[in-house]
């Protein structure tokens, strides 16, 4: 199910400090977290798996969103369709994602129905029946979303191109969707052997938010979820990107009236067992702030409304992830009468700025103002209190560094800016991706150029 | 049975709805409509302030100006440089937002209580003396235009282009919302500042509160946003929507995708037959995985990966819409598809075990639509600018609850005709 899908692994929610989260593992290794809110009648569940696209292996690209289609195709005892029927009955919504780090299933539902949702999701933790029939339909589904998602989205294309450019090594440089010719030479097989491999209580996360109490949530777990064996799980390799020696570019031609660049750095996670030694990653995170997180900052400021050489421009970094690889990237659209080199240019020369110059003390501030404020207003939606620990959990991090995450922000210096640009921006790490725009109609020639027959 | 120990512990719970949503209503002095949620458990305040200033106010010649001055209304107020306004609600950490569709322009804030007073301060300036700078009009049209041409690029864009101008013909809903490149190329400020002064008017806006203030706070808060803004006692009526000639139109794009849409006006805001309608489509093709359209045509046959209708009213007549995308050799099947499930759902209707799904689906999870004071202000927006009753929230799970499937078919036989739909189809070659 499955209308929308994280596509996205650079740019999400912000991590965000946290009150009381209950924490409780059964004796399989399914681990609950509890987040009590009782503003409204209502309850957030979301199971999750670590088995992403990070998992796959070549040729078998895309089959952890394909298998996220099928679990809602029936169980041994549940016809296909059926999932849905019952949720929806129980007023409830329902959908699931897939990242690379993760997939995700959830309902949100009037609180009285959670056993409704946790008696179906135990089900098909264990019970999936993956039929020929009902994987030749759903692979021609998949096949047209990623034709919607990617071929015919020249952005969505770029980005593709961008990740394959990053990481050769490394798997975020593969599609989540799923190379085409993979999805065509998948087979109920390949689908069967990732829900094996991946699909048990000991790589799954529970989380469950909103008007209930903790203590109910987990003896309602230990019934529905408590009797499922744990699986034996495949062995993770690190899959370690090599060092870049170089800037590697590329350009994608597109059916477009303008150009697009899309420009990143390889940047470090969050280091997993100790935030004290991720200076680094902290000055990152609020140097994208400063660039692009509100409509006051530098790089709208500086290149949309005073230099105008771009229609719109932004930067992403995500500090945690389950890969231990990210990147530090920028995108912007050109105007008609800059060409993507100078955009680039200035680009570096926003970042160049940074390393010479640090930032102000009124933009630190600023910054620093908005991440506060910004974790109030997280607390008003209990779908991202819930998704926020699924994430890190999934991701190999504890919830609880969550409690420090604003203490450390306010702990970044501008030097803390200066020296960790200087030490990730460098043109031997930097990837650039940029469209060349062309006409629609291919059989006239593009304007400017001579038609030579 | 499992199915059906389910349904009943369903009906049982079903009847718990989120009904006592408590909304204070009253006016300002200079006539705007005030709607409040006192609700402290969060240090926040949200206001959102709506004009009857959407698009459905261009005409042909001035198209793009509604869109303009929405746009604008941030970059600059009181004297103030727009970087100085944005910076001065980063500072507080209140974040800003503006609105724009056919029917509406509004904005909204969002700030702790701590710093209600000067963001509140802040955004009455933005509401009340825009400064609406020729240099910053200037260099927003050049960006408009160069969105226009790169929208005339993307199939999906050129489709739902070509289809509100289809089935709406000279209406202004059949206007580019934004715009054409040679209308916004035509915007100067004054045409700007005439709209503000026509449109953004005191006795026509609604103002929302949602949050951590006392009724008497948020009644100063209304009052203060109100007493400086224009009034406008001649505002203009928006035009009934009128019939017009079904079109088919197919255009060649290089995608390798088809986009489809299909569909007419049919339904506006407090539509007598609103309930049936909904409710109807709620299992033709509004409700993803149950509706019958994705059923047919994705779960059975895996043509695409979504297809859906809904009904969208506005304050006049809003669309019916269907919409696909789908390889191209697959088109014409799911147009198929597509006529004979509608046509099946006017003839026959619903099942009766459809509606009842239907119906638990709705009213059960008629407490999702409240679960933060964001989703209490989009809903409470919406009745406020559609001037819809107090009790609406109170009867609405009964009203659901008492439609029929003869009152489904009913409304569907007499309203929703396929021989006046109009289709649009971009991505195959033209015919």
């Amino acid at each position: 199910m499955k209308l929308f899908k994280i596509l996205f692994l650079l740019f999400f929610i912000p991590i965000t400090g946290y009150t009381t989260v209950y924490k409780h593992s059964l004796e399989n290794g399914l681990k609950i977290f509890v987040k009590e809110d009782n503003r409204a009648p209502i309850v957030v569940s979301q199971v999750w798996y670590r088995a992403g696209s990070l998992d796959e292996v070549n040729g078998k690209t895309g089959v952890a969103h394909l298998l996220e289609h099928m679990m809602f195709k029936g169980t041994k005892t549940t016809k296909p369709g059926e999932f849905s029927k019952i949720i929806a009955a129980a007023g409830g919504r329902e959908n699931a994602f897939t990242g690379a780090d993760y997939t995700c299933y959830f309902q949100q539902l009037e609180k009285s129905q959670l056993p409704i949702s946790l008696k179906m999701e135990a089900d098909r933790m264990q019970n999936l029946v993956v039929s020929e029939e009902e994987f030749a339909k759903e692979i021609k589904v998949v096949m047209e979303e990623r034709l919607w998602r990617t071929d015919d989205n020249p952005k969505a294309q770029a980005n593709e191109l961008f990740n394959t450019l990053m990481f050769h090594a490394h798997p975020y440089g593969k599609p989540i969707v799923g190379w085409m010719n993979d999805l065509e030479n998948m087979t109920h097989s390949d689908a069967e052997e990732w829900y094996k491999n991946w699909y048990g209580p000991n790589n799954a996360i529970l989380v469950v938010a909103g008007d209930v109490k903790a203590n109910e949530v987990f003896k309602m777990a230990e019934k529905y979820f408590g009797q499922i064996p744990p699986i034996v799980l495949p062995e993770r390799k690190p899959q370690q990107e090599p060092k870049q020696n170089g800037t590697r570019t590329s350009i994608l031609k597109a059916p477009s009236k303008l150009s697009y660049v899309q420009m990143g750095y390889r940047a470090p996670t969050l280091d997993k067992n100790s935030q004290e030694i991720s200076k680094d990653q902290f000055a990152l995170e609020v140097l994208v702030g400063i660039l692009s997180q509100s409509s006051s900052a530098r790089l709208t400021q500086n290149l949309v409304r005073d230099s105008r050489i771009a229609l719109n421009v932004g930067a992403g970094y995500s500090m945690v992830n389950r890969g231990n690889e990210s990147s530090f990237e920028l995108y912007a659209t050109p105007s008609e009468t800059t060409s993507t080199s100078e955009l680039i240019a200035a680009l570096k020369e926003e970042l160049n700025k940074i390393k010479r110059d640090g930032v102000t003390e009124e933009e630190l501030k600023r910054v620093k103002t908005i991440v506060i404020a910004d974790d109030v207003y997280q607390k008003d939606s209990v779908f991202n209190a819930a998704m926020q620990i699924g994430q890190l959990e999934t991701q190999g991090y504890s919830y609880e560094i969550l409690d420090d995450y604003i203490k450390n922000i306010k702990k970044v210096t501008s030097n803390d800016i200066q020296n960790a640009a200087t030490k990730y921006f460098t043109d031997d790490t930097l990837t650039v991706v940029t469209i060349d725009p062309q006409p629609l109609d291919t059989s006239k020639p593009k304007k400017g150029k001579p038609h030579v027959h | 049975m499992f199915t059906n120990r389910l349904v009943l512990l369903i009906l049982f719970f079903s009847s718990y709805a989120y009904a006592d949503l408590n909304i204070q209503n009253w006016k300002t002095p200079n006539g705007s409509q005030v709607y409040f949620v006192e609700n402290h458990s969060l240090p926040v305040v949200d206001v959102n302030v709506m004009f009857s200033a959407g698009s459905v106010r261009d005409s042909k010649e001035t198209n793009g100006v509604a869109s303009m001055t929405n746009h604008l209304m941030f970059s600059g107020s009181a004297g103030m440089s727009e970087q100085e306004l944005m910076n001065s609600f980063a500072d507080i950490g209140a974040q800003i937002g503006s609105n724009f569709n056919r029917d509406q322009s509004s904005f909204s804030l969002r700030t702790l209580s701590e710093e209600k007073s000067k963001a509140i301060e802040l955004f009455k300036v933005v509401l009340q003396k825009p400064n609406f700078d020729k240099e910053i009009l200037d260099r927003e049209a050049k960006r408009y235009v160069a969105n226009i041409a790169q929208a005339e690029t993307m199939p999906e864009a050129i489709a739902t282009k070509k289809f509100m101008k289809s089935i709406y013909g000279e209406h202004p809903y059949g206007l580019p919302s934004s715009g054409t490149i040679d209308s916004i190329n035509r915007i100067k400020v004054s045409h700007l500042k005439k709209f503000y002064k026509e449109y953004y008017v005191a006795n026509q806006a609604d103002i929302v509160i949602v949050g951590d203030v006392t009724q008497a706070e948020a009644e100063s808060i209304a009052k203060d946003i109100s007493s400086g803004l224009p009034v406008n006692n001649n505002i203009k009526l928006i035009p009934d929507v009128k019939q017009v000639k079904k079109q088919e139109t197919r255009i060649s794009h290089p995608a390798k995708q088809a986009h489809l849409y299909y569909g007419v006006p049919i339904m506006k805001r407090n539509d007598p037959d609103f309930f049936p309608l909904y409710v109807g489509n709620h299992v033709l093709g509004g409700s993803g995985f149950g509706s019958r359209l994705t059923y047919e045509i994705r779960e059975k046959k895996g043509l695409v990966y979504s297809v859906y209708s809904y009904f969208m009213p506005l304050s006049k007549k809003g669309p019916f819409e269907v919409a696909l995308q789908t390889s191209k050799d697959q088109v014409d099947e799911a147009m198929g598809l597509i006529e004979t499930t509608i046509q099946d759902f006017i003839d026959n209707g619903p099942s009766e075990s459809e509606l009842q799904a239907s119906k638990d689906n709705i009213t059960g999870g008629f407490a999702l639509r409240f679960g933060s004071n964001q989703k209490i202000m989009n809903y409470v927006s919406m009745m406020a600018f559609y001037n819809y009753p107090l009790d609406y929230l109170k009867t609405y799970t009964d009203k659901v609850n008492a439609v029929t499937v003869d009152q489904i078919k009913t409304a569907f036989k007499k309203r929703v005709d396929l021989n006046e739909f109009s289709t649009v189809i971009v991505g195959v070659d033209e015919r």
